[in-house]
């Protein structure tokens, strides 16, 4: 069972938003004093990439592009379990939509060859897009499940359940196939001091857009098909009435009370 | 090449009925389609549907694009983007509108890849730009610290939209609309996925999603029981009990009430935050809310920024006198 799972480096979604700026000349984010981590999505698809492992056997390599990506994050995979790492890493990869990002994962993963399953997160945790995973399916051809809450690989079909509004859905899919897993699948484990050792002396393979046959114009800032016209932070009002009080339990009652004036009970 | 014009709507469907975001989708398909001058159309996919056409001429759809075939009764992803693909080929809307649902967050990527087109996702509010009279789609990035306004440089330009984001118009039962019949032309041996079954799992009371006031706590609640605390507030008011990733990760309350980034977004009349710091992870799925209320002993947590009112102070305190003066208050 040979199994790809792709990753991207994002800011992190749990840091104090205090920390989070965004540069209106570039509609980039800076982000200060807090170090980036891999999209929590992808985590949880590198678990389930490990729960198949752990049955089926086999290989899994991790796939992640971007420009200076920081060894420490894109080898978290590894130190949970994953086996291979490959890097698009080039600044010409940067600024890409889903357009752009979907195809030279793709074409890297026609280069990786021997593939059976291809996992994503559901969405990154950056543009919640979720549009990678079915992106690589449509240009390999090949299916794709959404939003799988668990996955079980027999010889060359994936019985997977699908999370739906009212619960879930269990889907039969050939492999190979792209499947992009939520948050249901269960807690990414965390990696071992074992695997921690194991991860370091791991060398990533790196591919510029010419190994994988993708011209600069195809990928990144270059490749997309969609322009980002403004990014701003919505201005917060600010405007919240606290309830006062001389202890806590008068600030709650005076908090119903509030509420009740303000028709909003 | 073709010329692309109008805006249409993909109404989902579930048992037999329109899903509610599918009114939405109409109520700002038509807000657009009148910017432009242009017309309003309904796309319905399904099996034995064809009693639900007038309903979205109701809505507002000028014209109703109808696929009526045994074989598309359940979605699957390989049927319903050969048909979308078939129909949008037929008809070349300019601005093509889906839902955020579970159905259109498969659907709508595939179809825009298919399309060679794009499709910006979980849209919360769409107008059209004076000069170029292209779509402007904003939508939250980085769970909500931010928004984004994109625009595409290719057509159909597609969106999907956020639930109760947009508002549907009051169905008008004297609109005329057009129905147009289209054969679906999929072969059965053309779907490679099979559903096996399909399982809709009883949640006891009211569901998240729908619930008008939702009670939801954070990593300082401590314990499942402490979220008994908030059940009581949440049953006094109707509503439904939720929680932050933390309570969700230790196993305090199921996964399944989680709201956030990676849990369920919500907007709920009513969100009454409890012990919640408000991480961006977290607001991303609330912060559509009507009236958030927090209770927090942080005074500069990040949670006040967005409420409308709000109490200082332990929550152990704070929050039974503030549930005992809301029953008194029911109660005169």
């Amino acid at each position: 069972m040979n199994i790809i799972v792709c990753i991207k480096q994002v800011i992190d979604p749990e840091a104090p938003p205090s920390s989070f700026r965004i540069d209106a000349a570039t509609n980039k984010v800076m982000m200060q004093g807090a170090p980036p981590v891999i999209d929590p999505y992808g985590e949880y698809a590198v678990e389930a990439s490990l729960k198949i492992k752990a049955t089926q056997g086999g290989k899994i390599t991790t796939i992640s592009l971007g420009d200076n990506l920081l060894r420490e994050v894109v080898k978290k995979p590894l130190a949970m379990g994953a086996d291979e790492l490959v890097l698009l890493e080039d600044e010409v990869y940067i600024g890409g939509d889903s357009w752009s990002t979907a195809y030279a994962l793709a074409m890297a993963i026609k280069k990786v060859g021997e593939y059976d399953l291809i996992l994503c997160g559901r969405e990154a945790s950056d543009t919640n897009a979720g549009q990678t995973g079915p992106g690589i399916s449509e240009i390999l051809g090949v299916p794709c499940v959404t939003l799988a809450r668990k996955i079980d690989v027999t010889d060359s079909t994936a019985r997977v359940e699908r999370v739906t509004a009212d619960g879930y859905e269990v889907i039969d899919v050939p492999l190979p196939s792209v499947i992009t897993v939520s948050n249901e699948i269960g807690e990414p484990r965390y990696p071992t001091i074992k695997g921690i050792m194991t991860a370091k002396k791991i060398e990533p393979v790196i591919w510029k857009p010419s190994d994988i046959g993708v011209e600069p114009f195809h990928v990144g800032d270059a490749g997309q098909r969609t322009r980002i016209a403004r990014l701003y932070q919505p201005i917060l009002e600010g405007e919240c009435e606290f309830a006062e009080g001389e202890s806590p339990e008068e600030a709650g009652a005076n908090l119903a009370l509030k509420l009740r004036e303000a028709k909003v009970l | 090449m073709a010329e692309y014009k109008g805006v249409a709507v993909y109404c989902e469907l579930t048992a037999g009925k329109l899903v509610p975001i599918s009114a939405e989708g109409l109520g700002i398909g038509k807000k657009l389609a009148d910017d432009l001058g242009q017309e309003l159309s309904a796309v319905l996919v399904g099996s034995d549907i064809s009693n639900l056409a007038q309903e979205t001429v109701t809505y507002g759809a000028d014209k109703v694009y109808l696929v009526d075939d045994p074989l598309l009764k359940d979605y699957q992803t390989d049927s319903y983007v050969a048909v979308m693909q078939k129909v949008l080929n037929q008809i070349t809307p300019r601005i093509l509108i889906l839902g955020q649902t579970d159905v259109g967050r498969d659907l709508a990527p595939r179809l825009a890849f298919r399309l060679e087109t794009t499709v910006t996702m979980d849209c919360v509010e769409l107008a059209i730009d004076s000069q170029s009279k292209r779509l402007l789609q904003t939508k939250p990035v980085y769970g909500g610290n931010a928004q984004a306004v994109f625009t595409s440089d290719t057509d159909p330009q597609m969106v999907t939209i956020r639930t109760k984001a947009m508002t549907p118009l009051e169905p008008d039962a004297s609109r005329q609309g057009e129905i147009i019949n289209i054969e679906a032309g999929v072969e059965a041996s053309a779907i490679r996925t099979r559903i096996v079954d399909r399982v809709m799992e009883e949640v006891a009371g009211i569901k998240i999603e729908d619930a008008e006031v939702v009670v939801a706590g954070g990593r300082g609640i401590g314990s499942p029981e402490g979220f008994g605390q908030l059940e009581e507030l949440a049953k006094l008011l109707k509503g439904a009990v939720g929680a932050s990733r933390p309570p969700c990760d230790n196993g305090w309350v199921p996964d399944t009430v989680q709201i956030g980034l990676t849990g369920k977004i919500i907007a709920p009349e009513i969100y009454i935050a409890v012990a919640i710091s408000g991480s961006s992870q977290h607001l991303s799925g609330c912060s559509g809310s009507k009236n958030i209320i927090a209770i927090n002993k942080d005074a500069e947590a990040n949670i006040f920024r967005q409420a409308r009112f709000g109490a200082v102070g332990d929550w152990k305190k704070v929050l039974p006198a503030f549930t005992e003066k809301i029953k008194e208050l029911l109660a005169a």
